[in-house]
């Protein structure tokens, strides 16, 4: 179906609602001077004065460092669990840990970010430590916020699946082990990557809850804006907000791309199958 | 043959390998911190039980002047919670509006536009919403974008920035693509058929909107709903810099405590809302059941 004129109209102004701001600071960060709503002329200038900004660049190592270890972790404990969940038998075992996955996906970030503080602060007191908040403290806050995300990109691969599959796995003598790696891993790794990747650009993004629980010595990303955007702001901030805008868009544009890909690859494999199977019969 | 006990036995042993790190995980970092909230709520300093904290928050007033320059007394925390509620509900629903039309017309386009456009939807989406927020600023100040393009046109300047609409509109703007993409993901599902059948059937376009499109997409609707009220009534960076620090929410009360390191009364208002949101969403799900149901 093609689109109608109105629509295209309609449509073109949401994108243009949703743009436009991002635009605006893009252009700003070649601008010469300070002003941001006149342009002076065009300059690198802001890019150099970012490059040189030593807590600006820490903070995206840290932010990085996080995010790699947050995710992975998750997405380990996560796919173990919707494995788990999925052959859990008990309907009101299944039913309480469900409500408890929702948790922190319905919780408005601040929530979940002061619970996490207080316990921290509770527990580092209980030590007669002076400040409780550090690196290992938002590493846990990552994983916390990120685990039903990655369930909940297994938990449908795991339902989607053949049941008979693995049971002819250990019917032609697999163990329950190897059965599960042989069959039941790869069937879920779109999901369980699918997870991966949540995991890893919500910590990138995570600002409230990394505000709670970060301590004085780890600044992330996010929390570096936040400070940057505390005091009067330099086109640096621009700079930076262009930057990861690029990133951003190439970040989309590959995983667009190989989800096409992938999405080619199991219907090739399925038609395949269905070939064998009407050679077979 | 292996003896099938055993298997099963063998299988329970990997759920509860595969299940305990979450169990005890979700137990340790979701569950016992929510009962923190309640505990901090519900103690003193020397965590001595009170209900000092919550009674404050209902009663604590403090006096404000208004436009015309006359005093009065305000129940502070009710008024800032009702600010949020306001704002909150505003934004939804302008959110809706907006949404609504054009997760409808990106469902109907041909499949690569409609990939493409998701795709450009959620480009905002994954930047920082500091930024997003910070790029408001920028455009509504006084002397800023808006103001000068204006001006370009001869029209009249406009003072928004430090206002509510500025809040709203910063509110709009960073929650806009959690509205468009549940209801989205619901129409492009839709069995267009239906829509064939009730035209068929003698309906005219509003009708189908009303009695086909609409009760098919409500659950769309109701998690996009929930998406865009819950981060917009408890936020604390849009009203700060947007509102130019000038009406707190509810958000930059539990936040302005954490920073004053009141953690007892920071954690009583985070309890409050939290039971207010929960009492909200039990009653949205029933109203949704019980429309299903009909």
């Amino acid at each position: 179906m093609k689109m109608k004129p109105l629509s295209k109209v309609y449509t073109a102004l949401v994108l243009l609602f949703l743009f436009a701001p991002i635009l605006i600071l893009l252009v700003f960060s070649f601008n010469q001077s300070k002003s941001l709503s006149v342009f002076s002329g065009f300059t690198l200038y802001w890019y150099r004065e970012l490059f040189r900004d030593a807590e600006t660049l820490k903070a995206v190592r840290n932010t990085l460092l996080l995010a790699v270890s947050s995710s992975l972790l998750a997405t380990a404990m996560g796919t173990a669990a919707a494995v788990g969940i999925h052959r859990l038998r008990s309907k009101y075992l299944r039913a309480a840990l469900d409500t408890v996955t929702n948790i922190p996906m319905i919780n408005p970030d601040i929530i979940t970010g002061i619970s996490l503080m207080l316990m921290f602060v509770f527990v580092g007191r209980l030590f007669g430590a002076a400040t409780s908040l550090n690196f290992a403290t938002m590493l846990i806050a990552h994983i916390t916020f990120s685990l039903p995300y990655v369930i909940l990109q297994v938990l449908p691969k795991l339902q989607q699946m053949d049941k008979a599959l693995p049971e002819a796995a250990m019917d032609l003598g697999c163990t329950p082990l190897r059965a599960f790696w042989k069959v039941e891993i790869p069937e879920i790794l779109p999901g369980v990557l699918t997870g991966l990747i949540m995991a890893f650009t919500l910590s990138l993004d995570d600002f409230v809850i990394s505000y709670f629980t970060a301590g004085n010595g780890f600044q992330t990303l996010p929390i570096r804006i936040y400070n940057m955007t505390k005091k009067t702001v330099t086109p640096k901030m621009y700079a930076l907000a262009t930057i990861i805008f690029f990133v951003i868009l190439a970040l989309l544009l590959i995983s667009n791309l190989s989800d096409d890909d992938t999405d080619r690859k199991l219907k090739a494999a399925r038609e395949k199958r269905k070939a064998k199977r009407a050679a077979a019969g | 043959m292996k003896n099938p006990n055993a298997v099963r036995r063998r299988s329970t042993r990997i759920e509860r390998f595969c299940l305990g790190p979450y169990s005890a995980w979700a137990v340790l970092f979701i569950v016992v911190p929510l009962l923190f909230v309640a505990y901090y709520a519900f103690t003193d300093n020397s965590f001595h039980f009170t209900t000092a904290n919550i009674t404050r928050f209902f009663t604590a007033t403090s006096s404000v002047t208004d436009e015309t320059g006359a005093a009065r007394e305000v129940h502070t925390y009710l008024l800032i919670f009702g600010r949020s509620l306001k704002l909150a509900v505003i934004s939804t629903v302008l959110c809706l509006l907006m949404g609504y039309p054009a997760a409808y017309i990106i469902a109907r386009a041909p499949a690569r536009t409609q990939k493409i456009m998701i795709t450009l939807i959620m480009i905002p989406m994954w930047m920082n919403f500091l930024i997003r927020t910070y790029a408001w600023m920028t455009i509504l100040q006084d002397t800023g974008i808006l103001n000068s393009f204006l001006s370009a046109l001869h029209l009249r300047r406009v003072h928004i920035i430090g206002t509510e609409s500025a809040v709203v509109i910063g509110m709009v703007y960073d929650y806009f693509p959690y509205m468009i993409l549940p209801i989205y993901s619901v129409m492009a599902k839709m069995d267009l058929k239906l829509l064939e059948a009730a035209r068929d059937l003698g309906c005219n376009g509003f009708g189908v909107l009303r009695r086909v499109i609409w009760p098919l997409s409500l659950p769309g609707v109701i998690s996009g709903v929930t998406m865009v009220l819950i981060p917009s009534i408890s936020t604390f960076y849009i009203s700060q810099k947007l509102g130019n620090g000038k009406f707190y929410l509810i958000g930059d009360a539990i936040e302005g405590q954490y920073v004053a390191n009141n953690l007892h009364f920071a954690a009583a208002i985070a309890f409050i809302l939290m039971v207010i949101l929960l009492a909200a969403m039990a009653f949205m799900q029933r109203g949704a059941n019980k429309k299903a149901m009909a």
